[in-house]
């Protein structure tokens, strides 16, 4: 067991486990922290196998901006504990093999494929900044511009949606 | 070294999770934060198979995956919010009719 | 077993120094309050702290007993998991944060176990990009924090310094860029060494006269990341209580106010790194009779503390004064003896002093401004400051085209 594969083993369960407990959590703040520490664990994942600017902007980006943003809107709607409802118990009874079924059936064709089988060989940083930012400006260009344009729509549409309605 | 397949499979089993919170959870903002957990599921797949090839591309592509869903975020919740407001609910049960 | 130290003498020194860097650092903690609180006072011509031991100096001794020995409630109706988290998440997080400073240019004079010892827990290749990662992450301690108390004015300060902590984040990062076009690249080592392509202009060859806009920005940014005066409204006591930590009592009030320090610190060093080159020496590298300064300040400053010492009222001032003077004399006579350690030694003095002259501005600026509205520090933050980051951003992008990149 090399300490890279130790790392990702417990890297892997830290994401499962916040996934698991994003499902299994009733109150939406708790939901929103499991999902943080997916993103800080994948992040990890992000760091292990050399893609180091990928992890930092996945933090900054997603846990930093998206997530504060989550909590946020948790705290102003002052969502509370999810209530019980009324559906219906055989859905949750044959939904949930049903789902680990799905999950598994991905999980078997994804290790059978013979594409992912060869061991990736480590050689040092995978690609810095520099490579990455040469190509998101010279071949990326244009989805780089569009992206722009879209976060612009964006906060126009959030800004809009969000004032009140003059009476 | 850890092989591909590996992380592969990991994507697969945190992109299952998040189909399995989509269909379960109640509350609106849950279900949303489910599919940023897809979207980071799949950020995991792009990466890995950026780090088999080697090439770079892979790792500009979660770039936009990351700011697209930053974009698709905002305007989510400003939708949140105001089916909030005006149904004073955040379960999605509630909004199962156009009428209020 | 002396073979499992050497066979994993990497994780092993890592660890020492983890251990060691963390004890210094709550120390420097400690005595920061205790210089923050005597310079205020010396600035309203009072004295500050000066029963407990000698000078005050054991004063954060005090603090830290009543910390650990106070009475720690647990409001009703607080929830649980949130209310235990954000605290830890906040120290965690800030002193992280010093995981990526190099302290020093040049490895120990001798080596461990065959291994070269850095001054430095880790030099990543990221490392601003790690350090602005902590920072983002560092808004969940407060809002959580706010939130989870349960109450009004907890959650109004939390609220209020998450969204000054996200919108001077912005500003932060942009400010910095100008420095990373410089230096080429994100590692910290770098960027210092970026300052050091002209060993003979001493103090004309930092960064912070090309960039100047952009270390105005940046520090301004980066006082109001760490929640200090003029942007402490989120902490106000005649406005807000005590904001985000009102609910919060001995133990976990103390780990919010160890975090806040630590990260006055982090800033410290990074102004000094990025800024003001860091480790390297302000007079030209040719003037090799400067390497002596280390001793010249630390002797006089050893036999002002023995003769202080001497005719101090107390009995155990007597006896602890005189005994420090003589220990801070004795180092400063090492280094005249010792020539190998007077050379290992410049880069961390140098580095050290420039962190003492922005603690000093940092006490400076709470000992007299007043605190921004919280409408004027929105305004000033996306309105004035960004802007103004930017702008240095295409302005040193357009130099750095024109001229070539060094």
């Amino acid at each position: 067991m090399t300490p890279q594969l130790a790392i990702f083993f417990v890297l892997a369960m830290l994401a499962v486990l916040g996934a698991a407990s994003l499902i299994f959590q009733k109150h939406p703040i708790h939901s929103a922290l499991s999902l943080i520490v997916v993103m800080v664990a994948l992040a990890g994942l992000y760091l292990l196998m050399g893609a180091e600017f990928v992890a930092a902007v996945q933090i900054i980006v997603y846990g930093g901006a998206i997530m504060v943003l989550f909590v946020f809107v948790i705290m102003l709607l002052n969502a509370g504990a999810e209530e019980h409802t009324n559906a219906s118990k055989l859905a949750g009874i044959a939904g949930i093999p049903l789902a680990v079924a799905l999950l598994g059936f991905l999980a078997v064709v994804v290790a059978r494929s013979s594409e992912g089988a060869q061991v990736s060989v480590q050689s040092g940083a995978l690609a810095n900044t520099k490579e990455i930012s040469t190509m998101l400006f010279k071949e990326f260009v244009y989805p780089f511009e569009l992206t722009s344009f879209l976060i612009l729509v964006a906060i126009l549409g959030a800004i809009v949606l969000a004032q009140r309605e003059k009476s | 070294m850890v092989p591909t397949n590996y992380y592969l499979i990991l994507s697969a089993i945190l992109f299952g999770l998040g189909v399995t919170a989509f269909v379960f959870k109640r509350n609106v903002i849950t279900i949303f934060m489910s599919i940023e957990l897809m979207l980071n599921a799949v950020n995991l797949a792009f990466v890995a198979f950026s780090q088999a090839r080697h090439q770079s591309d892979g790792q500009v592509f979660v770039l936009f995956v990351i700011v697209v869903a930053a974009a698709e975020a905002a305007v989510g919740l400003g939708i949140i919010i105001l089916t909030a407001r005006n149904r004073q609910s955040l379960n999605v049960e509630r909004v199962d009719l156009l009428k209020l | 077993m002396n073979a499992f130290l050497v066979a994993n003498a990497t994780i092993i020194i890592d660890l020492i120094k983890i251990a060691l860097l963390l004890f210094i650092v709550l120390t420097v903690n400690a005595y920061l309050t205790w210089f923050e609180r005597k310079v205020v006072a010396h600035m309203q011509s009072r004295w500050g702290p000066h029963r407990v031991g000698p000078h005050g100096l054991l004063q954060p001794l005090a603090d830290g007993a009543k910390f650990l020995l106070k009475e720690d409630p647990t409001p009703a109706g607080v929830d649980k998991v949130t209310y235990f988290l954000a605290p830890l998440m906040t120290l965690a997080l800030a002193l992280t944060s010093l995981a990526i400073i190099p302290f020093g240019p040049d490895p120990l004079p001798w080596t461990i176990w065959g291994h070269e010892v850095y001054l430095g827990i880790a030099n990543l290749n990221i490392g601003i990009l790690a350090l602005f990662a902590i920072t983002a992450l560092s808004v969940y301690g407060v809002a959580l924090a706010g939130w989870s108390s349960n109450s009004k004015y907890p959650l109004l300060g939390g609220l209020r310094s998450s969204a000054q902590m996200v919108s001077y984040e912005l500003a932060l990062t942009m400010s910095v860029v100008g420095v990373l076009l410089m230096a080429g690249s994100f590692n910290l080592r770098d960027i210092i060494g970026a300052q050091a392509h002209h060993p003979e202009l001493g103090i004309l060859g930092w960064n912070v006269w090309p960039q100047i806009l952009g270390f105005f920005c940046f520090f301004v940014a980066a006082v109001a990341e760490t929640n200090r005066v003029p942007f402490d409204l989120p902490e106000a006591e005649s406005e807000l209580v005590a904001g985000f930590h009102t609910e919060y009592a001995s133990f976990k009030f103390a780990m919010f106010f160890i975090a806040e320090y630590t990260s006055m610190i982090t800033v410290s060093c990074l102004c000094t790194i990025m800024f003001f080159g860091g480790w390297l020496s302000p007079f030209p590298a040719s003037w090799t009779f400067t390497h002596y300064l280390p001793s010249v300040i630390l002797i006089p400053f050893g036999l002002w503390v023995i003769w202080d010492g001497i005719r101090y009222e107390t009995i155990f001032g007597r006896l602890v004064l005189p005994g420090v003077g003589t220990a801070i004399t004795a180092i400063g006579a090492a280094l005249i003896v010792f020539p190998a350690l007077n050379e290992f030694i410049q880069g961390p003095f140098w580095l050290l002093s420039k962190i003492l002259v922005f603690l000093f501005v940092y006490v400076w600026m709470r000992g007299t401004l007043p605190r921004f509205r919280y409408d004027q520090l929105m305004s000033f933050g996306w309105k004035l400051l960004l802007p103004v980051s930017i702008v240095n951003v295409v302005f040193t992008a357009f130099v750095i085209l024109v001229r070539g990149v060094k």
